[in-house]
């Protein structure tokens, strides 16, 4: 009997390519579409599309699958996202961090409630159209980066458990996304053209402050140097980021100032210089190791965020838990909230896992301490 | 076992239908001339059928496009903006939100066997009570209203009545003409005719204010051009009626079978009153196991079911109904409805029971 793969099919070109790719190598495939939120009409405009799990989308799954012969489902996940990811979102920045939601996404909705769903179902893999490689080696499941530089996703997978990934598959890992096009036109999909989804999916037009206002009411507060003159006022913390220059309103003539600090106690922006944003290394807690976590002076490559290259970094304190890693060259602009992921320097494509930013360490805190 | 979501075609249906969706066929039911005045003869004779199989006049027959717009054309179309409505909250949702779209409105809560308590209707009724709205057979657990009952009262307080009898047609015999009711809806679809097609039945002196105008069609109370292939297939549906009837007791049968296999299942609770039911529908829920999983299990394993109305499928909310009805959160969300029909065979329910037992397994073993 064929074996059953479940894809989560977003409707984007990604996924309905991985769809069309298992049907080829004689899968017994069946489509999943997660319906995460309902965006309210307003906020979307006319030109606006290619934002994941709308129902439009939904709808382009459908018709992917229908023209592939599998069968195809929508599951209501809309109050698991709500929950872990969209109040969270607004918590985080609440809590003066700077949160990231598609990781969130991945560990609590992707790699389990859909991956428990797929097993469920009789699936042996849950495949995604994820830009990421997973290795099956005698010591256990790897994730590595996707040979297409520009797409890796690795970052955002850092958090699924290991027994998650022994049973999830990355089709795309090997492929440039010219190529993914490619086989979308070849295998006849109405969505190989479509744009891609750049934003945060529950936030398409990109406004994070306005989709903050619109859940709690904005608690203004003031912006002051790092000696603790007040230089102005602002909005409320979570129009704030860790090294951020623009919108922060100062006065005409004010020096060129970054946002250094975010005090979440009493709403306070810290700007500061450039050389501020510096940072020797950071601490991360709610770690998630494929495989042991690395030990103390282990050499890796550190992700601060994605898209940013992996800097050299050593492991100076780790556990299952907790991480604190010292670059190699001081790194800028540190954002509490975001990942840390650990790439292996030794295999640079490996991940070894990673962790949630809780601070940085900046050399003159740590002369002081 | 999908039967209360739509009905297969039946074969009479599809040759009714046939002679009007003939390329070059003209088919106005309105124009005078001679193609006209055919399509005019089908579109009367299926309202001949129609009114027969109901029991009432053919004059009171009023072709809609639907139960939809049948529930929406009786609860607006007999009632004022500012006139009090009354309704369950175990509705079909366009019976729902045609209620609540207006402003004085009461909603009627059942208990856990899923029936409405003629009691707690004659407590709602007020001087400005115009029209009570009754779904006859809940089509998410099958169970019946006392219509009879529930009519009697509204008589004698000088309140319309309305039933949507969608799933009962074709289910339960009656006659309108016996039952203390004014308006009925039914449908085609429901009853093994084509979708697109329903008819709202409305008792002589009832006055209707037409939600669709600028037409004479239905003697002036539903505007535009008729459906005549539908129509034409909703009569010779309805001509089947007799046989239809003659069904039901073996697909009750064929219902309690159903749950005579699923019984055993560990955790299993059959949901609405079991005595005043539909012959063929069977509302379980499997604790621990979400509804909306079994259902894809199910499909997976060639078992087409529901998890309640269709319509809120495709993303599933726990069931209005059954929330009504008392069912915690879980429990609503973990239902599966079962609805026979008359293609449905007991080699087919005992194949259905095995293969529930095995996807039930697997899931609880993934759990």
């Amino acid at each position: 009997m064929k074996e059953r793969v479940v894809v989560a099919m977003s409707g984007g070109v990604d996924s309905s390519v991985v769809a069309g790719l298992l049907v080829e190598q004689g899968y017994d495939v069946v489509g999943i579409t997660m319906h995460l939120s309902d965006v309210p009409e307003k906020v979307l405009e006319e030109d606006q599309q290619g934002t994941c799990c709308a129902p439009d989308d939904a709808r382009d799954a459908r018709r992917v699958a229908a023209k592939l012969g599998i069968p195809h489902y929508v599951v209501n996940y809309k109050e698991q996202f709500r929950k872990s990811v969209m109040d969270r979102f607004v918590e985080d920045y609440q809590r003066g961090l700077t949160p990231s939601p598609c990781v969130r996404c991945n560990d609590e909705l992707k790699f389990k409630a859909l991956l428990e769903r797929s097993l469920s179902l009789g699936a042996k893999y849950l495949a995604t159209g994820h830009y990421a490689k997973v290795i099956r080696t005698e010591s256990g499941t790897e994730l590595h980066r996707a040979v297409n530089e520009k797409k890796d996703q690795s970052y955002f997978l850092f958090g699924a458990p290991r027994a998650a990934l022994d049973q999830v598959l990355f089709p795309l890992g090997n492929m440039t996304k010219e190529e993914v096009r490619a086989h979308a036109t070849r295998l006849n999909l109405t969505v190989a053209n479509k744009p891609e989804s750049q934003d945060i999916c529950f936030v398409p037009d990109g406004d994070y402050a306005g989709f903050v206002e619109r859940q709690i009411t904005p608690e203004p507060g003031v912006i002051e140097d790092e000696e603790g003159n007040v230089l102005g006022e602002h909005g409320g913390i979570h129009r704030f980021t860790i090294g951020q220059r623009r919108g922060l309103g100062l006065p005409g003539g004010t020096p060129k100032k970054f946002v250094i600090g975010i005090s979440a106690g009493d709403g306070r922006i810290v700007v500061g210089n450039d050389t501020s944003l510096m940072a020797d290394g950071l601490v991360a807690d709610r770690c998630n190791w494929i495989g042991p976590p690395p030990a103390k002076n282990t050499p890796v490559l550190a992700r601060c965020r994605h898209r940013s290259v992996p800097v050299p970094a050593v492991v100076t304190a780790c556990d299952e838990q907790e991480l604190t890693i010292r670059f190699e060259d001081p790194f800028r602009a540190i954002a509490p909230g975001q990942a840390v992921v650990l790439y292996d320097a030794n295999v640079p494509t490996r991940v070894l896992g990673g962790g949630w930013i809780i601070r940085a360490i900046d050399a003159n805190q740590e002369a002081a301490a | 076992m999908d039967h209360n979501a739509t009905t297969p075609l039946a074969m009479e249906v599809y040759n009714a239908m046939q002679d009007w969706l003939i390329p070059g066929r003209v088919q106005n039911a309105s124009s005078v001339h001679m193609e006209g005045r055919a399509a005019r003869d089908t579109v009367e004779e299926s309202r001949e059928s129609v009114a027969q199989a109901l029991g009432g006049k053919t004059r009171e027959i009023i072709f809609t496009s639907g139960a939809t717009e049948a529930n929406h054309l009786a609860i607006y179309g007999a009632t004022e903006a500012d006139e009090h409505v009354i309704t369950t909250a175990v509705e079909h949702p366009s019976v729902l939100a045609a209620v609540e779209a207006r402003a004085d409105h009461s909603i009627l809560p059942v208990g856990v066997d899923g029936r409405v308590s003629v009691a707690s209707l004659a407590d709602a009724l007020t001087e400005k009570t115009r029209l009570v709205s009754i779904l006859w057979g809940n089509n998410e657990t099958g169970v019946l209203q006392d219509i009879e009952a529930i009519g009697r009262l509204c008589r004698e307080r000088n309140v319309l009545l309305h039933v949507d009898a969608v799933q009962v047609f074709g289910r339960l015999p009656f006659r309108v003409a016996d039952l203390p009711i004014d308006m009925i809806t039914v449908s085609g679809h429901k009853m093994y005719g084509p979708q697109g097609v329903g008819a709202l039945w409305v008792r002589t002196g009832v006055s209707l204010v037409p939600t669709l105008s600028g037409g004479h069609q239905e003697r002036g109370r539903r505007a535009g051009t008729e459906n005549v292939a539908a129509i034409a297939g909703f009569g010779a549906a309805c001509e089947r009626l007799p046989a239809l009837l003659s069904e039901q007791e073996r697909i009750a049968q064929l219902r309690d079978r159903l749950w005579g296999g699923l019984a055993a299942v560990d955790g299993i609770q059959r949901n609405g009153c079991a005595d005043a039911a539909l012959p063929n529908t069977l509302n379980v829920s499997f604790s621990g196991v979400e509804g909306e999983a079994m259902l894809m299990g199910l499909d997976l394993a060639g078992v087409s079911v529901s998890s309640g109305s269709a319509c809120t499928a495709g993303s599933l909310e726990p069931s209005h109904v059954l929330m009504a009805m008392g069912l915690s959160g879980q429990h609503a969300r973990g239902a599966v409805r079962f609805s026979l029909g008359t293609q449905n065979t007991a080699e087919e329910v005992d194949e259905v029971i095995s293969r529930v037992l095995d996807v039930v397994e697997r899931m609880r073993r993934a759990a």
